[in-house]
């Protein structure tokens, strides 16, 4: 769970700069810059490595067998596991928005709530079930399971939203249910599909620890492995510099094949409620999608765990050794989650607040370096860390600041979508009732933005939760969170001692997962 | 002929009835306008046609073709009905070209000609054929839905609201283009509306709709001269309901003698008659002595809203009313021209212009 361009921004209305606070936003405007810039650093250091290795060198370490392996695995991964999840998810879509599918709503959340558990939780129950699974399929296999919901999620809110006037209107030109789907329905989701696919993408290319058990070589694994070997080595930079290209190849692809096209409703007044299709005989065999879909994504976790935990008893609950944890992984998440909103408040601000071309440039700082994976971030982080300021190396300082820098375009989110429902006309109102400026702003805008502002806290602080790669790349000696115990129990073949950690993990996901959902239905308006 | 035969359509939601037993003929190449306040069952009905539900029980015609029988149907996508939506549900993901052939085959002989013989015949600039949905106005939206609908020549067409996103001055327009355009081609044509004027004005045959059955069904004269109840024709127009007794030909009423459109004899009646059938003219307090057969009023009211004039007019000596009680001191609403309207105390003597309607 590393990079986190959650669910596409949302396109939300522009309001008028505001004039009379030019001195203030100017201040603002600094603090955004500067934090930008900032978050360019991990690009900014790729391109300084290659220029310092020198071309010779450059060409030498990208350009030979290994690198084209890994490039083929990484490859075949995206190509294979992003179509298929982009299948599951409209078909699941479809079933429990538009069909009148038995217990639809269940099963929409039951769709969701494979995120609750992070990606290497997954493979650890698929590894101890089916010791034997490896390779590319097995690849495949799991990062559906993990990762299809961040398709499902934005689909399913696309295809709520849909006016059914439109398929209506189809129909009645002649054509049958099969054609409206294919020639009105799924157009009108390309941006839904188009955005969770490049989630799920990024997500393939910067996940590590799902690869590493069912031994899968891709890029991220490769840069892992060679700076655990090497530590900061040029062969570790250049596969850092691939990787790069790949995220921004994926980046380049997504905003082609989306367009320039227009998918909102055209016209006036409400959409009529939309109706759901009767699945008549076709209900039980409907039914057996999202039941085996379900058994796969969350029936095999719990199993496991379940079975780990049962063969564990209570020997595997060293409550000392799990409480320390669990405080550090607290204090980290919340930690990071504060650092990350604050860094995105000035943005979230100006966004909303005074719009503009240099608002969009810098916006679009702040996303890419979301789209970045973990394992490059880090690794920028202890290069510089290392050549210019040792002492930072392993601080919670840098710990902290690549959290900030990973997840920062989470925060920014629904900072953003809060601070519109917080129209400045409120702020204006309270000042002509006698409240002085701050005491406006403190009673209109971020009395109303607080409780986005906390939900994007709690989503960064999720991410952080179940991180691992950048974690252990950068935590200060000794610690040792929730995610690094259960890695490193895991990778001793103790899967008893680890069971409690996953489970704590997914327990404490789960309400996030819940938001998350709760989220994605009020984009959707309903 | 009958072209179009609905007969005994009912439709449930849950408990609630949309459509309690429907009855309606509609004649090839006419115009049918269904009219009725919002929540009346209009919309359910023009869904039933289309195909987009079924209905519980009943039989819907079509030339000859049964499209449902109960709650066996032909699909939507087999009837081949035209529809033409409130806001034109224009494929936003679609160019206007597009949009116009979306029913056509993609290969279909001459295609690009007919989308731009279409787009004439509605009325639309050939340059708009290349853009996009949200370009254009709301104007130009509908008329690219009615060319849509056209393209696949259907055999019946129906305008859910069509008109009701527009403004005003362009409804009007819109109602008159669409209605000749329509009969041009020979499409038989329903017309789903709350409007009534637009009802009145665009169809030859007017279905009033309330309560999920027809209150009425008839020509637009029939129907606001002669409506069937107080309902009917107060949601046609404004109404002036008066108690009456009636016989040979004529009602005593608190407006003095009427001619009516029914012989029978009856004591106690309600008639109706249109604001507009009472005229007015000026005198004065002394012109109203020495003539006891004629009526006279005093205006009470008048506001003033450009070409129309809303006055109240008091009774000074209805005759022999009923139960003159309880219309004795209820003042007459009436419309006239702004201009030389009377003013509040003058004194009119009111006459009636053609008959009063009698309600059964």
């Amino acid at each position: 769970m590393q990079s986190a361009i959650d669910l596409a921004p949302s396109g939300l209305p522009d309001t008028t700069a505001v004039r009379a606070r030019r001195w203030s936003v100017s201040w603002i405007s600094l603090a955004a810059v500067f934090v930008s810039l900032f978050a360019l650093l991990p690009l900014a250091f790729i391109i300084w490595v290659a220029m310092q290795t020198g071309w010779e060198t450059v060409a030498s370490l990208v350009f030979r067998p290994r690198v084209g392996e890994l490039l083929v695995n990484t490859s075949l991964l995206v190509v294979l596991a992003v179509p298929i999840s982009i299948v599951l998810s409209v078909m699941l879509a479809w079933l429990t928005e538009r069909s009148d599918l038995p217990g639809a709503r269940l099963w929409a959340w039951l769709s969701v709530a494979p995120l609750a558990i992070p990606a290497f939780v997954h493979s650890y129950a698929w590894i101890t079930m089916v010791p034997r699974l490896h390779g590319l399929w097995a690849g495949v296999l799991v990062s559906v399971i993990a990762y299809f919901p961040f398709l499902y999620l934005p689909v399913a809110a696309a295809l709520r939203r849909l006016d059914p006037a439109l398929e209506d209107a189809a129909a009645a030109l002649g054509l049958g249910p099969w054609r409206v789907f294919r020639r009105v329905v799924l157009p009108q989701l390309r941006l839904a599909i188009c955005g969770g696919s490049l989630l799920v993408g990024l997500h393939l290319l910067a996940e590590y620890g799902l690869y590493v058990f069912i031994r899968f070589d891709t890029f991220t694994t490769a840069i892992v492995d060679q700076f655990q070997s090497t530590f900061n080595g040029p062969a570790a930079n250049m596969l850092a510099g691939v990787l790069v290209t790949c995220c921004f190849v994926l980046l380049g692809l997504e905003v082609l094949v989306r367009g320039e096209e227009r998918y909102a409703r055209v016209g006036s007044g409400a959409a009529r409620q939309q109706q759901r299709t009767s699945l008549g005989r076709a209900t039980i065999p409907c039914l057996l999608l999202p039941a085996i879909t379900t058994l796969l994504a969350l029936g095999v976790p719990f199993a496991t765990i379940g079975r780990w935990l049962m063969a564990g008893g209570a020997d595997v609950w060293r409550l000392d050794e799990i409480g320390l944890a669990l405080g550090q992984t607290l204090f980290l998440a919340i930690a990071g989650a504060l650092l990350a909103t604050v860094a995105a408040m000035p943005m979230a601000w100006i966004s909303i607040r005074s719009p503009g071309r240099l608002q969009r440039v810098l916006e679009g700082c702040n996303y890419i370096v979301g789209a970045l994976p973990g394992v490059v971030i880090a690794l920028a982080l202890v290069t510089i860390a290392v050549r210019i300021a040792m002492p930072l190396y392993q601080t919670l300082f840098t710990i902290l600041v690549a959290y900030a820098l990973m997840f920062l375009p989470r925060a920014l989110i629904s900072l953003r979508a809060s601070i519109a429902q917080a129209p400045v006309e409120l702020e204006r109102a309270a000042s002509s009732l006698g409240r002085s400026p701050l005491k406006a702003l403190w009673s209109t805008t971020i009395r109303l933005s607080a409780p986005g502002a906390a939900a994007g806290m709690a989503l960064v602080a999720l991410g952080i939760m179940n991180e691992l790669t950048a974690t252990q790349m950068l935590a200060p000696n000794g610690t040792r969170t929730l995610a690094m115990a259960f890695w490193s129990y895991s990778g001793e073949i103790d899967y008893a001692s680890a069971a409690p950690y996953a489970l704590i993990m997914v327990a404490m996901s789960l309400p996030l997962t819940w938001l998350l959902y709760v989220q994605s239905k009020r984009m959707a308006g309903r | 002929m009958s072209f179009l035969e609905l007969s005994g359509i009912h439709k449930h939601y849950g408990p609630v009835a949309a459509l309690a037993g429907v009855d309606l003929s509609v004649a090839s190449g006419s115009r049918t306008a269904i009219v009725g306040p919002s929540g009346c069952g209009k919309t359910t009905l023009l869904r039933l046609i289309a195909g987009f539900e079924a209905p519980d029980q009943g039989r819907i015609v079509l030339d000859g073709e049964v499209l449902a029988d109960g709650d066996t149907a032909v699909p939507a996508h087999r009837r081949g009905i035209g529809l033409v939506a409130q806001d034109g549900a224009l494929f936003p993901h679609l160019s206007i070209a597009a949009n116009i052939g979306f029913g056509m085959g993609r290969h279909e002989e001459k295609r690009s000609e007919r989308i731009a013989e279409l787009a004439y015949v509605v009325g639309l600039d050939k340059g708009i054929l290349k853009r996009r949905p949200h370009e254009l106005s709301g104007g130009q939206q509908q008329r690219v839905a009615l060319a849509r609908a056209m393209a696949m020549k259907p055999r019946l067409m129906l305008l859910d609201e069509p008109f009701s996103a527009l403004d005003t001055g362009l409804r009007a327009s819109m109602r008159k283009a669409v209605a000749e355009l329509l009969e041009t081609a020979g499409i038989t044509t329903i017309l789903v509306t709350h409007d009534q004027a637009e009802a009145l004005s665009f169809a030859s045959q007017v279905a009033v709709m309330r309560d999920g059955n027809f209150s009425q069904v008839g020509t637009p004269r029939e129907l606001y001269f002669k409506p069937k109840d107080r309902m009917v024709a107060e949601f046609l127009g404004d109404a002036i309901v008066l108690p009456a007794r009636i016989a040979d030909g004529f009602a005593i009423s608190p407006l003095g003698r009427i001619a009516v459109d029914s012989s029978e004899r009856r004591d106690v009646a309600r008639i109706m008659l249109r604001p507009e059938q009472v005229l007015l003219k000026r005198t004065s307090r002394e012109g109203m002595s020495g003539t006891p057969d004629m009526l006279f009023g005093e205006v009470t009211e008048s506001e003033f809203a450009g070409s129309m004039c809303t006055i109240a007019v008091r009774l000074l000596n209805s005759p022999d009313p009923p139960d003159a009680a309880a219309i004795g001191n209820t003042p007459l609403i009436l419309r006239k021209p702004g201009m030389d309207a009377p003013a509040i105390g003058e004194i009119v003597r009111l006459t009636v212009s053609g008959k009063a309607h009698v309600f059964a």
